[in-house]
């Protein structure tokens, strides 16, 4: 494992940088180009862990996450962004710094809270745990600082991805089944979310959470 | 690679597949209304080989099996023993009936409907197969539920009426917290894997898992709770009289005879086979229950006037005795009397086949009747025997059989429980050897209000005139109705007249479950049964009563010495007597209603003295709704209401939420 974990933290590291990146851009067609960023990081983690362990299922799980996270996503959520024609909307969000900086507050809370954890595992390096577990935290943020519904699904996206990295560091992977599990869930999930996004446009003009929570009361 | 499977699994599968396949076609029924007539038949020739499997399952040696299917490292195990044997016959027979019932039932019915039912009956056959010879706590559960959700899409094939719906909501409700109960029971067994074992979830993994007394006791009590859910104990039976009345009458016919049976089934294996050596305690537990409910199913069927709702009531009853008889085989065998503790069980284990028969008779019985007259409530029949003599004839055998009339099968049965209960002098605890032969008493009270319940039942609907005139267009069955009747009465005269060929069949899963003989007797050729002081020979009784019939027709003719004459009817001083003043279900079950007002809810509307058109009525409920039910709704919704106003209106301050919870808990991990 020892001669792997260099690049395996390389790309930690990448990941944590395309979290904050997330975290601060403004227009959804960049946005969706920055999750099919992180999906290539998750991947290559990935595959690097199957070479490093040589389990044959890690591979397999290599490929299916690299179809589903690099090309197949990516191209679901654009197509939907042009239908709804959204790619280039500016979002507005708190100030940037302000953000960055909780991120950062996030950041060094998540490595506090990840070094009993890996300690536990049979991890050699304890940065990697901090680090997925920071870009959960950051996907979190990014969700809850989002206005419109499709950056939203974009930072749940995000959110999985970071689960997904945690399990593959710190556990070499979790069984094929529930892989196999989670990876037709998030298809089934943006299907129905896409056809859910043309209803609540219909309804209320706008993918705007505000026009929604208005509504409602 | 092959592996020989014997010929009992080689029937399981192909029936399995036989259903799943017409399961398959029923879909196509609108399409190709070819195939419409075959489907049923077919059905019931699957549910002839489980029979026949199961025949050969309860004297062979346990066959266990493991399916290919399932998640990979969890396999389905199956497994065939004496007590999978005995229910798969139970299922197997009842089902055949029922399968010939639904051929006629599928003739009359719109085809959507049809197909609604093909689907989902033979999936609920499927599942109900798997439940009786599931192995392990995983296909066990997923079968349950299979079961369940089948059920429930069956009971509101009419799912249009209200009625069909609320009902199927209150199914479905208390059948998950049911379920949930039996998943903690199991995973608390599953729990007790010494640290270091791999985990396993197949019966006999965790019958070796040994929990402490108190593990052992809350495991028990987990599954009596979520299999009594099923079976309809008191006071979880409240959604008996709900379902049965809205599901079509083949489907209350195998709910009632089969569905609640997989309760007492699921409880069986657990108490006996899975948990230790039981104590005392849940004996009297299971005792007081099944005594409570056979109490109050007896007094609420005696004020129904509907007749599905009178059929469920009394299914909750013959549910209550059957769950007495199993919690005296508990006392017994916690007290090491393992022969006793095995004549209780062939009590109630016959007492399952026979409430299987004679109510599955019953009910497609009532749906014959409701075919033919469009009515359930009792106030509008009266006088069928004219119009429909056949059915008339096999109901006849039902209502004597249920009433525990001898030679019929009811009688047997109620006699074992009899003679089981009054052999608890023999336990070592003083008051327990005193105060359970007093649960005879209650027994016999039980058997006695039965009686009176199937004379209003068959009284009303069959004799005296017709209450209606719209009953006078009223049409006999049709011919597979008739034969689905006809096995189901025979079946009742068969157990009624053999009891030791039944006995002889029971026996294995008795001592499979006991460990023990039954101290029963069999003689006279194998038409007398013994137990120890008593003896009961049906057709030496038969003999006697047709011998003492006979005398005294003849000595009447004798003394009489003149032929009958006819003459005018006297009308009672009554110069106009319609058919509306015949006695009517309400007036019958009056003596019962006034009685017994503790056990009952009764809601009288009493017109005022100066109302010119005066109506009277009155609304009998359990006791349960207003004193649990409504009371627990209301809780639940108190409870939602506060979590409604904690509710944020904004979705980023859910998620804050989120995220805040996540952050507490990281911080607050060692």
């Amino acid at each position: 494992m020892t001669p792997w974990s260099s690049p395996i933290d390389l790309l930690a590291a990448l990941f944590l940088l395309v979290a904050f990146a997330m975290l601060s851009q403004r227009r959804l067609a960049n946005l969706i180009t920055l999750y099919a960023w992180q999906g290539t990081i998750l991947t290559f983690s990935i595959a690097i862990v199957a070479y490093a362990t040589d389990s044959a299922h890690l591979y397999a799980s290599a490929l299916l996450t690299g179809l589903l996270k690099i090309l197949l996503v990516p191209a679901l959520l654009r197509r939907l962004a042009r239908r709804l024609d959204v790619q280039w909307d500016r979002e507005s969000l708190v100030q940037i710094p302000t953000v960055m900086l909780i991120g950062l507050g996030l950041v060094i809370f998540a490595f506090n809270a990840a070094l009993p954890i890996a300690a536990a595992g049979h991890i050699a390096n304890h940065a990697i745990v901090g680090i997925a577990l920071a870009s959960v935290l950051l996907s979190l943020l990014m969700m809850i600082l989002r206005a419109t519904a499709l950056s939203q699904v974009i930072g749940f996206l995000a959110l999985e991805n970071s689960l997904i990295f945690v399990a593959t560091s710190v556990t070499y992977g979790m069984p094929m089944v529930i892989e196999f599990g989670i990876a037709l869930d998030v298809i089934v999930g943006i299907f129905i979310l896409g056809v859910f996004f043309f209803h609540i446009r219909e309804q209320f003009d706008s993918l705007d959470i505000n026009h929604i929570e208005r509504r409602e009361d | 690679m092959y592996v020989p499977i014997g010929v009992s699994w080689g029937l399981i599968l192909s029936a399995l597949i036989l259903w799943s396949l017409l399961a398959f076609a029923s879909l196509f029924i609108p399409k190709v209304p070819r195939i419409a007539p075959l489907i049923f038949p077919l059905g019931a020739l699957g549910a002839l080989g489980v029979a026949v499997a199961g025949l050969l399952a309860l004297h062979g040696p346990p066959v266990a099996t493991v399916s290919p299917l399932g998640l990979p490292g969890l396999p389905f195990h199956g497994r065939l023993d004496a007590l999978s044997g005995l229910f798969l016959v139970l299922f197997g027979l009842t089902t055949v009936a029922i399968s010939l019932d639904l051929t006629g039932y599928r003739a009359r019915e719109h085809y959507p409907v049809a197909a609604r039912i093909g689907v989902q009956y033979h999936i609920l056959l499927v599942s109900l197969t798997l439940v009786f010879v599931a192995a392990d706590a995983y296909s066990f559960l997923i079968a349950w539920e299979a079961m369940a959700l089948s059920s429930y899409l069956l009971v509101v094939t009419d799912h249009r009426t209200s009625a069909a719906r609320r009902a199927g909501f209150l199914y479905i409700l208390i059948e998950h917290i049911g379920a949930l109960a039996i998943v903690a029971a199991f995973a608390i067994l599953i729990a007790q894997t010494p640290v270091g074992t791999p985990l396993s979830y197949t019966f006999t993994a965790l019958q070796a898992r040994h929990p402490d007394p108190t593990i052992a006791g809350l495991v028990f009590l987990l599954a009596f709770f979520g299999f009594g859910a099923k079976a309809g104990l008191v006071p979880l039976h409240v959604w008996l009289p709900q379902a049965h009345p809205v599901a079509p009458s083949p489907i209350s016919a195998l709910l009632s005879s089969v569905l609640l049976k997989a309760g007492i089934y699921g409880l069986l294996r657990v108490a006996f086979i899975v948990l230790p050596t039981p104590a005392p305690w849940w004996g009297l537990t299971v005792l007081t229950v099944g005594l409570l409910t056979a109490l109050l199913g007896a007094l609420s069927s005696a004020v129904q006037s509907d007749m599905k709702r009178l059929l469920a009531y009394s299914s909750v009853e013959n549910i209550g005795l059957i769950t007495a008889a199993i919690g005296l085989a508990l006392l017994f065998s916690a007290y090491g009397l393992k022969a006793l503790a095995a004549l209780a069980l062939i009590a109630a284990l016959y007492h399952c086949l026979n409430h299987a028969f004679f109510k599955g008779l019953l009910f497609l019985g009532t749906g014959s009747v409701l075919h033919a007259t469009g009515e359930r409530n009792l106030g509008r029949l009266g006088g069928l025997i004219h119009r429909m003599p056949k059915t008339a004839l096999l109901m006849l055998i039902g209502t004597l059989a249920i009433a525990g009339v001898p030679p019929l099968n009811g009688f047997v049965s109620e006699w074992l429980t009899l003679q089981s209960f009054l052999k608890a002098t023999a336990l070592p605890r003083p008051y327990l050897a005193m105060g359970i032969p007093l649960g005879a008493a209650l027994i016999a009270l039980v058997a006695g209000l039965a009686g009176y319940v199937m004379v209003k039942f068959y009284g009303i609907v069959f004799l005296g005139r017709p209450r209606e005139a719209g009953l006078a267009h009223a049409v006999e069955s049709g011919p597979f109705e008739r034969a689905g009747l006809g096995l189901l009465a025979l079946l009742c005269l068969a157990l009624g007249l053999w009891p030791a060929g039944v006995i002889a069949l029971i026996r294995p899963a008795a001592r499979l479950l006991t460990g023990a003989d039954a101290p029963i007797t069999v003689g006279y050729a194998g038409a007398r049964v013994g137990v120890a002081h008593a003896g009961y020979a049906p057709v030496v009784l038969w003999v006697a009563f047709g011998v003492i019939a006979c005398t005294a027709i003849l000595m009447l003719r004798a003394r009489s010495g003149r032929a009958a004459r006819r003459a005018t009817v006297w009308n009672c001083g009554h110069p106009l007597v319609g058919a509306r003043m015949q006695d009517t279900a309400e007036g019958f079950g009056q003596p019962i209603r006034n009685i017994f007002t503790a056990f009952l809810a009764v809601r009288r509307r009493l017109p005022a003295p100066d109302d010119l058109t005066p109506r009277y009525g009155s609304v009998v409920e359990d006791r349960f709704w207003e004193n649990l039910y409504r009371p627990a709704a209301r809780g639940f919704e108190t409870i939602f209401i506060w979590t409604a106003a904690l509710r944020p209106r904004r979705i980023a301050i859910s998620l804050m939420f989120v995220l805040a919870t996540l952050i507490v808990l990281l911080a607050l991990a060692p």
